[in-house]
């Protein structure tokens, strides 16, 4: 079994049967993660650039670890600036790593579309953590393999996406591949914060999160950034809390079991109280370790196809 | 020197000529229509069978980039771009580095420009350098040449500046050219919608588009001066112009070929070549803009012909500058689009391309008659041929119409005592 594809741009248009292949992969890495030495050789050989140009710790770590475990060499990248502003263009700094041989690049950036740029002149695998706010794939197949290992499947789950939808690639990248597992995707937020037209992408709407949570078996509660057009798009983080909070009360009137995920960092007071947080419903730190998994299981098989 | 033009359509909407003949010029002046015979040795004969001999098109929203950023285009490649795509005169946007807001700027460029086939008329800065604070010197730019106003890559920035431009420039019977686009809603970079949604990637709302049309009509209603809206791009302006025409306001629109052909949905390839302001819109934008050229809403097509270095474009999608390469491919795109899909017949077009922009710049027309100096563009409606950036004569490379296949291309551009034919110029005096 592989993939249909030799890189990870994003989950919009990827079979079915890729996303279970990757999770079903992962299973085997998280026990290789539950093991004394958690290292297996598979990548021995393999040289891996992390390229981040945009402030990430834990994805970032995230990748390493899954890299490292899977005994590849690895080199990170990290700068904060646009290699535009330094007055060489994207292209050209892409080009001086892929001269170095590298087999795979792991990229993050502020602009959508920069991983499927890099394929046109990269032979190297590409792997997209985080491309603006268009798609981050590997943080939509843990939140999936956080589901489903607590509930044991996807197909039928309604799933629901509470936040700043506009701007989030998590919430992409989650319809995406939720859709083509099965799961009814909805999302809920100020109506500021859903983007025009998202009902093209077959999702149902909510603007008030006690409906959300009456309808769903699960919500994925996304961070608030604080620093994004305040004042603009939402009063106030207090408003938002008071309207949209993801609290004990509001889950209490729920009947029946809710799973609750947030990709983190978390504004504890903000999008979800700190009793939910901490709380029986949530997975948030197995979220996490899932990642690694993940990680591995994405690298593991874009690393040794054919 | 003779030049010989066989068998060629004569058309000419503004004077109502449509013939087919022979016509003939003599060191740059047309010297003779009918039937007429001349010998290779006495001269160089044409014989233009299936194509059109049209008052020389006109191309009014065009960057020269020159002075500033040579790199990317200068007056000589762009007028030399323009004449490649038939054009045999264009006016060229203030927002060049200095800006064209001093008399000596605009001096500068028509001196450049005074030994070429192509005509270049400068568009004077609203504003001193562009900022949107103090009016430029409105009266010595219209004195030094400029035909026109524009703060253009920005609209004007306030209301009370707009008006005062308004008034203004009743006193020299030029109109403003407005890029409408409310700042307070411009932080995209595509087009918002459904597709901007799933790229993710930052919209540009269509209602910052409308806001500023919207404005700029009332504000001429109320001035009673002369709005020219660049560039228009949403159905919703065009209602806006439409029905404002209706109301006898002052104002023209100029569609550019992308608007009326491209849409937000090719933005999937991430393609910079395709990032340009105002952002490709919808299919429905599309299909407005053709019925705005149809039924006259639409004045005027233009190419926003935007140089940008190859560096630049290969930037990151959200960093890349805006804009594409317009002059070569405008006729071609043109006749494919809106004469061979039966949207708009060829007097139409010429009237679109060569008689409105003028007479909207207070220029005259050119006339195709015995006596009058040969400013004109011969093109064949038919020809099929397939666009090569590479032997584009502009500086730069930016479009995303290379390798295209299009139906209609000028065969010979002349004016000033010049001809451009087969990738050359020559001198016919």
């Amino acid at each position: 079994m592989s993939l249909s594809s030799r890189h990870l741009l994003g989950l919009y248009n990827v079979p079915k049967e890729d996303i279970q292949l990757i999770l079903d992969t992962a299973v085997t890495f998280r026990e290789v993660m539950e093991r004394p030495i958690k290292k297996v050789p598979t990548l021995q050989g393999k040289t891996i650039v992390n390229l981040f140009f945009e402030n990430s710790t834990r994805t970032r770590i995230s990748f390493e670890l899954a890299q490292k475990r899977l005994s590849a060499d690895t080199v990170n990248f990290s700068t904060s600036t646009s290699s535009t502003k330094k007055g060489e263009t994207f292209k050209d700094t892409v080009k001086n790593i892929e001269a170095m041989k590298v087999d795979m690049i792991v990229v993050r950036h502020q602009s959508a579309g920069v991983p499927k740029f890099l394929t046109q002149f990269s032979d190297a695998n590409i792997i997209n953590a985080g491309d603006g706010q268009h798609e981050h794939p590997t943080q939509a197949l843990l939140d999936m393999y956080s589901i489903r290992e607590k509930l044991g499947k996807l197909a039928g789950l309604k799933v629901c996406i509470v936040g700043d939808i506009a701007h989030s690639r998590v919430a992409r990248s989650n319809i995406y591949g939720l859709k083509a597992m099965g799961a009814e995707v909805s999302v809920c937020g100020p109506t500021t914060m859903i983007p025009r037209g998202i009902e093209n992408m077959g999702v149902k709407i909510y603007n008030r999160i006690d409906d959300a949570i009456k309808n769903s078996d699960v919500l994925n509660v996304l961070r608030i950034q604080l620093e994004r057009k305040a004042g603009t798009s939402i009063p106030s983080l207090r408003e938002y809390h008071n309207f949209f909070g993801v609290t004990e009360e509001r889950l209490a009137k729920k009947e029946g079991e809710i799973l609750i995920l947030h990709p983190g960092p978390i504004n504890r007071g903000v999008e979800i109280s700190s009793e939910v947080a901490d709380g029986p419903n949530q997975v948030i730190l197995n979220q996490v370790a899932n990642g690694v998994a993940i990680r591995m299981a994405v690298l593991y098989l874009l690393g040794t196809q054919n | 020197m003779k030049i010989l033009l066989k068998n060629v359509s004569l058309l000419n909407p503004d004077q109502k000529l449509d013939k087919k003949a022979d016509l003939l010029i003599e060191n740059g002046k047309i010297s003779e229509i009918g039937s007429i015979e001349l010998d290779e040795k006495d001269g160089k004969v044409f014989d233009l069978e299936g194509n059109y001999c049209v008052p020389g098109l006109f191309d009014m929203h065009v960057h020269l980039r020159e002075p500033g950023r040579e790199d990317e285009e200068t007056i000589e490649t762009g007028s030399n771009s323009a004449a490649a795509g038939g054009f045999t005169g264009i006016a060229c946007m203030p927002n060049t580095d200095p800006a064209i807001d001093s008399a000596e700027i605009v001096r500068y460029i028509i001196e450049k420009a005074s030994h070429h086939l192509v005509d270049v008329y400068p568009i004077g800065a609203v504003s001193n350098e562009r900022k949107g604070e103090t009016l430029a010197p409105l009266l010595e730019l219209s004195k030094a040449g400029a035909v026109a106003f524009s703060d253009d890559g920005v609209a004007v920035k306030t209301s009370d500046l707009l008006r005062s431009a308004l008034e203004y420039l009743k006193m020299v019977d030029a109109p403003l050219i407005e890029h409408c686009e409310d700042e307070a809603l411009a932080d995209g970079v595509m087009n918002e919608g459904a597709v901007s949604t799933e790229l993710g990637v930052p919209g540009l709302p269509s209602v910052s588009e409308d806001l500023i049309v919207m404005r700029d009509v009332l504000m001429a209603e109320y001035v009673g001066g002369k709005v020219h809206i660049a560039h228009i791009s949403t159905k919703n302006s065009v209602e806006i112009v439409r029905s404002a025409k209706l109301k006898g306001i002052k104002v023209t629109a100029e569609v550019t070929p992308h608007h009326f052909t491209l849409v937000d949905e090719s933005l999937r390839s991430y393609d910079t070549n395709l990032r340009m302001n105002p952002p490709l819109r919808t299919q429905e934008d599309v299909d407005a803009m053709i019925e705005g050229l149809k039924d006259g809403a639409i004045d005027v097509i233009a190419s926003d012909h935007a140089p940008h270095s190859l560096e630049e474009k290969e930037y990151e999608f959200i960093y890349a500058p805006n804009g594409i390469l317009g002059l070569e491919t405008q006729l071609g795109i043109t006749l494919s689009e809106l004469y061979h899909k039966k949207h708009l017949s060829l007097a139409e077009i010429v009237d679109k391309l060569s008689v409105n922009p003028r007479k909207i710049l207070g220029l005259p027309v050119p006339q195709i008659k015995v006596g009058e100096i040969a400013n004109l563009t011969v093109f064949n409606p038919d020809e099929i041929w397939t666009v090569d950036v590479k032997k584009f004569l502009s500086k730069s490379k930016n479009t995303p119409f290379d390798k295209k296949l299009l139906t209609g291309k000028p065969t010979l551009t002349i004016n000033n005592g010049q001809m451009f034919s087969q990738g050359k110029f020559e001198s016919i005096v």
